[in-house]
């Protein structure tokens, strides 16, 4: 039993009237039938509600419904975040129903999908809300029964006092409850004692998936709404110069065809405001076949830019102007430049020992050179947006990991007040980043402001899939210097991209290392970027570990024992500072997926690679198996280790982690973007592959380190070190180094 | 625009619309039944999986005009209250991360084991391969289908 201060967003504990009917939601059909979740079987829903706080209401029947704050993704936090609550709270999840929270920044801290840091970062507030209402319950029933509170007890949603018999459930004192102050200080059980915590539940929205139910942003349909959809420039380094829209606005179901600027001129960017395009055309008309058909037949010209500037907000609260430099990009020069400026002199942005003088005296020194090209999120729901604009006030809703940020970008180009903006969340048909960066809301407000009625705005898949926002082409060299007694006396790093580089310069194996530099470059682009799944890391960990593969098979040692080695030496002796890994942990999942795979015992006849790493604030080793069949690898299996602290819903963890696995092995082999005098050569499915059904591994094996570190993410951290076990396995099953993503052609050349 | 009369999850409909519509948006845009999905409009994802007499088809390439007779099944239409075997061995396997892609998957699985009611691994991979996941449920939904297969 742990006591905790209720210090925490205290706001969020304040209590709503005893009004009957939830004051959070209110009004609005669709989400009633698309935000709650589906009523678990034999639940009868209560005819009367009473908020408790911020974070659940309790019917008089004992129901109860949890809210659930942050965006859902596919991470299934709607499931998880209401189980913590309901831990706390103490009652029968037989008896919980969920709704989506609406973006409230008074009454919920970071409502934001990203990062892998939902779970980490509200734990303690999820907690909290439940045990303080758990209280409140106990101390209306301790009035009511007049005993002391001290002897109440509480199971699965009744309140007990052994001392007389005495027993109620929830529902009977919710009402009384409501009226409780909030207390200072709340019990919050061991972890030892946790019932739901730890044991799986099934997603809370699963009935409604499976039946088709309308939860997406792109489901959305109110009375008189119209379809906008937009039509952007066909290159990056372009900008619009005329369109014609006389014949398209008098095709059927079209209403207007108009020029939109996305920004003020003025406006000072956040960081999710990144976008490609402020110039847009908008055609808005009834039907999404309609306005789509007239799309294609829009006549505009486009016209090549020197460059464009905008004001964004720096770190540390200044001002910076960026400058968006003009010109038609092709990958074929992007190449020549990269292999050019990995040439010269770079950034150091770390050093430890004397690294120079190490790989001056070294008997061998291995080098080698990694790329990865631009990807495109493609989440397979499109981006897409509903906004309904009034006079002096505006409600938008869709699909938005970062709304608490939108919204202030809407506001700003409305010319309206904050607290005059309403931002719904819907589920999301994906993200991997690309909705972070919520352009599609400024432009759907602008839109349904000038129609004078709501808008659903939807992004066609070459729209979005040629809009940018990608992330960023890397490239990296890696070199490590070996003594005459084959020793590793040096290691080297130097990553470079455009226009950002991958490198995380504390991260292993610094601190293991006595002479380490890690250096960096990068080349400007007006081609944009953002964060995708496991920045950074979605490159670095599939470089790192297969040069970390290819050193120890040129020092003649094991993999696992070479990286648990170095461990030991950064958890006992660590080199330099800033280290940004636990060692222990990191060994730990090593040491998990050694076991599991049988690494030391089944090998033999196996074609099989090995990689971990940190990121995310959570520890991942895998182990990946390849069949060679019919003369192709195909992956048969993959042991996937994983220390992301206290697992709050197994079973969904699993299935995040095979889900991360399947899509590492799919980007490393396949993802790719390329560009033709700045036009994106892919635009759909069709050029731009993704991996299916038949690529992906046969089976995959999920175990996780057992300990009570409060829960890190799992979003990401499963996600980049697949690529490079993928890339070592492949060396056994062909003989071949695999260096250049995308794996099916390996090959960096111009 | 023209008139169209459908046969939809056993119910008749009527609307009027350009012939050039596909059935995707005739249900999304005109009907209302949102479960049937947008991913690509060029038949390369299968959100738009729906039946045609029994058949697994995608309807973002199904143009309203050449259906005629024929009857529809949406993913809501798959069953009353997704108790079909497919459905409910979805739930049992808790295979749905995003969901988006999931009703189609499902009418592809469904159509597969109308016509094979015990499908080999390969046969589950090559009929289900024009179904993408972005969310990478694919090992799931292969433990999915052997389920329902089963039952």
């Amino acid at each position: 039993m742990t006591l905790l201060k209720t210090t925490y967003n205290r706001r969020s504990f304040l209590k709503s009237s005893l009004a009957a009917g939830g004051g959070l939601l209110i009004g609005f059909n669709w989400l009633a039938s698309g935000c709650a979740s589906d009523a678990p079987k034999g639940l009868v829903i209560p005819d009367e509600w009473f908020e408790i706080n911020a974070y659940l209401k309790i019917g008089e029947n004992g129901v109860t419904t949890i809210y659930s704050p942050n965006p859902e993704i596919g991470q299934n936090v709607k499931t998880s975040m209401p189980m913590i609550v309901a831990e706390e709270l103490d009652i029968d999840w037989k008896n919980v129903l969920v709704e989506q929270a609406p973006l409230d920044t008074s009454k919920y801290t970071r409502q934001l999908a990203g990062g892998s840091d939902s779970i980490r970062t509200t734990w303690t507030a999820l907690r909290m809300a439940g045990a303080s209402a758990r209280h409140m319950l106990l101390v209306a029933a301790a009035k009511a029964w007049n005993v002391p509170v001290e002897e109440l007890t509480t199971e699965a949603g009744g309140i007990h006092h052994r001392a007389s018999g005495k027993e109620a459930g929830y529902g009977e004192f919710a009402s009384a409850a409501a009226e409780v102050p909030v207390p200072e200080e709340v019990e919050l059980k061991d972890v030892g004692e946790f019932t739901i915590i730890g044991n799986s539940k099934k997603n809370v929205d699963g009935l409604g998936i499976v039946t088709g139910k309308p939860m997406f942003g792109l489901d959305q349909k109110v009375d008189g709404m119209l379809i906008a959809m937009i039509v952007h420039p066909p290159a990056f380094g372009m900008k619009l110069k005329s369109f014609d829209a006389t014949e398209v606005k008098s095709m059927p179901g079209i209403k207007d065809v108009f020029s939109i600027k996305v920004y003020n001129d003025d406006y000072e960017r956040q960081w999710s405001d990144t976008t490609s395009f402020t110039e847009m055309v908008a055609v808005v008309g009834n039907s999404t076949w309609e306005v789509w058909t007239a799309k294609l037949m829009l006549n505009v010209e486009w016209e090549p830019f020197k460059e464009q500037k905008y004001k964004a907000a720096g770190w540390g609260g200044n001002t910076q102007e960026v400058t968006v430099p003009g010109g038609l990009e092709s990958t074929s020069e992007h190449k020549k430049k990269m292999i050019a400026e990995a040439a010269k002199k770079a950034r150091v942005v770390r050093r430890d020992g004397n690294p120079e003088e190490a790989f001056k005296r070294a008997a061998k020194v291995l080098e080698r050179t990694y790329t990865a090209p631009f990807l495109a999120h493609s989440p397979m729901e499109p981006m897409n947006f509903f906004a309904d604009v009034k006079e002096d006030s505006a409600l938008l809703r869709g699909p938005i990991q970062s709304p608490e940020f939108m919204e202030k970008t809407v506001a700003a180009r409305l010319g309206l007040p904050l607290e005059k903006v309403e931002v719904e969340m819907t589920r999301m048909g994906g993200g991997f980043g690309r909705r972070l960066y919520g352009h599609f809301m400024a432009e759907v407000a602008v839109v349904s402001q000038k129609m004078k009625a709501p808008v659903k705005l939807v992004y066609t898949r070459e729209d979005e899939m040629t809009f940018g926002i990608y992330r960023p082409m890397y490239h990296a060299v890696y070199r490590a210097a070996l003594d005459a007694d084959n020793k590793l006396i040096g290691f080297h790093v130097k990553m470079g991209g455009i226009p950002e580089n991958a490198l995380h310069a504390n991260r292993f194996p610094a601190g293991a290392i006595d002479n380490y530099i890690a250096e960096s470059w990068a080349i400007e682009s007006n081609i944009s970027v953002g964060a995708f799944r496991a920045p950074g890391s979605n490159f670095n960990a599939a470089a790192e570990q297969s040069f970390l593969d290819e050193l120890c098979e040129e020092m003649g040692v094991d993999p696992i024992q070479f990286r648990l080695d170095l461990l030991k030496r950064a958890q006992e002796d660590p080199v330099g500072e800033n280290n940004d890994y636990d060692a222990a942990r990191y060994a730990g999942v090593l040491e998990l997926v050694r076991e599991k795979s049988g690494w030391d015992t089944d090998s033999a006849g196996k074609n099989r690679g090995v990689s971990a790493y940190f990121c995310h604030n959570s520890y991942t080793a895998q182990v990946v198996d390849i069949l060679m069949e019919n003369g192709e690898p195909r992956v048969d299996k993959v042991y996937n280790a994983n220390d992301c602290g206290i697992v709050v819903n197994p079973d969904a963890a699993v299935n995040m982690s095979e889900g991360s696995v399947v899509d590492g092995i799919g980007t490393a082999m396949f993802g790719e973007i390329t560009f033709n005098n700045g036009e994106p050569n892919q635009n759909n499915f069709d050029s731009y592959r993704l991996i299916r059904h038949a690529e992906a591994p046969k089976k995959i094996e999920t175990y996780f380190v057992e300990n009570d570190i409060h829960p890190t993410g799992l979003g990401e951290p499963p996600y980049p070190p697949v690529m490079g076990a993928l890339a070592n396995a492949l060396y056994k099953a062909t003989g071949t180094r695999y260096y250049h993503q995308p794996f099916i052609r390996n090959t960096f050349e111009v | 625009m023209a008139i169209f009369n459908l046969k939809i999850n056993k119910k008749e409909y009527q609307v009027d619309v350009d012939p050039s519509t596909p059935m995707l948006w005739v249900l999304r845009d005109h009907l209302g039944l949102m479960g049937t999905k947008y991913g690509c409009g060029v038949a390369q994802c299968g959100a738009c999986t729906i039946h045609l007499d029994g058949k697994a088809v995608r309807s973002c390439i199904t143009f309203v005009d050449s259906v005629g007779d024929k009857e529809i099944t949406t993913i809501e239409g798959l069953s009353e209250n997704g108790d079909h075997p497919v459905q409910q061995a979805w739930l049992e396997h808790d295979v749905a991360q995003c969901g988006y892609c999931q009703p189609g998957q499902i009418m592809t699985a469904a159509a597969l084991l109308n016509e094979k009611p015990n499908p080999s691994d390969e046969e589950i991979e090559t009929a289900m391969n024009g179904n993408l996941c972005r969310c990478g449920t694919y090992v799931r939904i292969k433990e999915a289908i052997k389920t329902a297969a089963k039952s």
